[in-house]
């Protein structure tokens, strides 16, 4: 059985102009020690989908789904409190920006040693020798001084750190890393995504990685799975994704990356993301791609069999090769 | 060979620093010596990461910040701050913010016509008008878009009125800092496209500020490699990225993420962060985190001969 399974997930915004759906039907699944990567552009409903899942929606926001389930826990039923003891735990997120994330209020030692209280219920001198052990573990240099730091004292990059390290204090099965290395450099981009990859094969936790950057994808992930104005349109293991993408608009995401281009200009996909107001009836995509007819528009397509990725498309590229292998 | 729109020579800005109240302040060497020089019709790409001072450049020649030391020549004239006013028609800027650097309270129109109510006094009320819907036009907008206002548009709207916006004094430089970082991708590839297409058309040159390889690689005619304030190599793109001279670039390629899952993931992990502004190193800046270094870059700042590819390394990367 997966660690977690997600089942029709929807989820709604109440909004002063109405009801907006920022997921929309998304199943997913993570195995224990897998990377699962999610990839779509801003408003995609990719962090919100993880949101839910960890409980941290404001209230305005609607969460239904058929089944939730984290490592044998029921999360729709449980209540909050129950919750708590997980989320942090077991389930574990780091978020984009390292420097608004922390409190700058208190040391980075005080922060890492709170979850360690709360969750672990360990005494001081233990949680001391856990924090230093921790941040060897992340790779912050002279870890014993820099507990007593606080966060506008360190760079953007060790701050991260930090959160890593806030993250696994307490060994999750799971870590969410939500957009983890945008707001870095790339050299210490690098160095993070080293750090996660390797943590994930000493511990053996399952890591989902929320990002919009394909070059992190395809370096990171085993799994992908492409969103799409709330929808989950396709998914795939890491290779088949790149060299045969079956939904257009995973097609045409690829096309537009620089580094594929071959002329001075590059391929676009014209038009923009459908907002609150302009959902299409039929395929969401289908204003925007370049194979669309009257079915597209008119009939939403379910998703196809898993041997085509679940493109939730009528008419799925690359299929030829599938059915010649 | 045409003469350069601008030329750089030893260019520097240092800010000082205040060090606390018992301290004597301190210099921020932000641009410590940099040459350049950018043709017509020509795209000149400056990569780093944060810190290294392509921002700070931006600002120079785009006439924000004056020079601290070096001269800066522009369309053979030297740009001194008395003649600034009359200069920065020459010289434009895009932000990498479209949301913050559009005025929430203004239209479309009056955003466009604000360079000319300030620069082209004795332009008309109609001549002004006309001149902005013709750039609406030519950025590839639609005309209802004139009275509408920046909230109304998306990210990657809201940059081709940025670029609009900087067209309409009819500038010979576009100085880009980070244009479609802020873009998603599918927007991206549009906006790069239309930069490639105006400049095709109206011979613009373009100082592009970037820390995303991959799109410098796209884009750019020739690319300068800065860290903390130097110019650690440059010369033209393909040489460049193909055979990266200095120990630096070559790291930053290969930790730059390629959307290839089969490429093989060779990377050169630099160990440490850049290290403080405040507190270069002496010699080569980068020698705390060369795998290459040996005590003489420790000791000595290494020069860039004068050549086409230049790299400042005493080792340079042999070429493959």
């Amino acid at each position: 059985m997966s660690l977690l399974r997600i089942r029709n997930l929807s989820v709604e915004f109440a909004t002063a102009t109405g009801a907006f759906r920022a997921v929309d039907a998304v199943d997913q699944d993570v195995d224990t020690g897998e990377i699962l990567a999610i990839v779509g552009e801003s408003g995609s409903g990719k962090s919100v989908s993880m949101l839910a899942l960890m409980g941290l929606l404001p209230w305005t926001a609607t969460v239904t789904a058929d089944e939730m389930t984290f490592d044998g826990h029921d999360l729709l039923t449980m209540d909050a409190r129950a919750r708590r003891d997980i989320v942090g735990n077991d389930l574990a997120m780091i978020f984009q920006e390292p420097m608004s994330s922390l409190n700058p209020c208190f040391t980075v030692g005080w922060q890492i040693k709170e979850a360690l209280r709360i969750h672990l219920g360990l005494g001081r001198a233990e949680r001391s020798r856990r924090a230093v052990e921790l941040f060897e573990q992340v790779g912050i240099p002279d870890p014993a001084k820099r507990l007593s730091a606080f966060p506008h004292q360190m760079s953007g990059g060790m701050n991260q750190r930090v959160m890593i390290a806030m993250a696994i204090a307490c060994k999750p099965k799971l870590l969410i890393a939500d957009e983890p290395t945008t707001a870095l450099d790339v050299t210490i981009q690098a160095q993070i995504l080293d750090l996660l990859t390797s943590l994930r094969e000493e511990t053996g936790m399952g890591l989902v990685l929320i990002t919009h950057d394909m070059g992190v994808v395809a370096e990171t992930a085993e799994r992908v799975s492409v969103q799409y104005a709330g929808q989950k349109i396709e998914e795939q293991p890491v290779s088949p994704l790149f060299a045969t993408p079956h939904h257009p608009y995973t097609a045409a995401l690829l096309d537009a990356l620089p580094e594929r281009a071959t002329d001075r200009l590059l391929p676009t996909i014209p038009g923009v993301v459908p907002g609150q107001f302009d959902r299409p009836a039929g395929c969401l995509f289908s204003p925007r791609c370049k194979f669309a007819n009257a079915k597209c528009k008119s009939t939403p397509p379910s998703p196809c069999g898993a041997d085509l990725g679940d493109a939730r498309c009528h008419y799925p590229l690359n299929t030829s090769e599938r059915i010649a292998s | 060979m045409t003469d350069p729109v601008i030329q750089a020579n030893d260019l520097q800005r240092h800010y000082s620093v205040s060090g606390g109240l018992f301290k004597p302040a301190r210099t921020l060497k932000a641009v410590a010596g940099l040459d350049f020089s950018l043709s017509a019709g020509k795209t000149l790409a400056v990569v780093g990461e944060s810190g290294c001072g392509k921002s700070t450049l931006a600002r120079m020649v785009a006439m924000i910040e004056e020079p601290t030391a070096g001269s800066l020549t522009l369309d053979g004239k030297p740009v001194l701050a008395t003649d600034w006013a009359e200069l920065r028609q020459l010289v434009q800027i895009v932000f990498q913010d479209p949301y913050g650097s559009l005025n929430p309270r203004q239209r479309i129109g009056t955003i466009l016509q604000e360079p000319l109510v300030i620069n082209r006094p004795d332009m008309t009320k109609a001549d002004r008008e006309a001149k902005a819907r013709e750039m609406i036009d030519l950025v590839g907008l639609r005309p209802e878009h004139y009275d509408r206002y920046p909230h109304m548009f998306s990210g990657g709207q809201r940059q081709r009125i940025a670029v609009a916006r900087a067209l309409m004094l009819d500038p010979k430089v576009l100085v880009l800092d980070e244009p479609v970082s802020a873009l998603d991708l599918s927007i991206q590839s549009a906006v790069l496209n239309l930069l490639t297409e105006l400049q095709d058309r109206l011979k613009l040159a373009y100082l592009f500020i970037s820390h995303d390889l991959s799109v410098v690689r796209h884009v750019a005619d020739d690319v300068i490699v800065m860290y903390l304030g130097r110019a650690v190599e440059s010369g033209p793109k393909s040489s460049v990225f193909d055979a990266p001279k200095h120990p630096y670039t070559k790291a930053l390629m290969s930790a730059t993420p390629r959307a290839n899952p089969e490429a093989d993931k060779v990377r050169i992990k630099l160990s440490g962060e850049l290290p403080s502004p405040l507190s270069i190193p002496k010699g080569c800046a980068f020698a705390p985190r060369c795998w290459k270094a040996k005590a003489r870059c420790a000791a000595e700042l290494p020069l860039a001969d004068a050549g086409n590819h230049v790299a400042a390394c005493f080792f340079p990367e042999e070429a493959p």
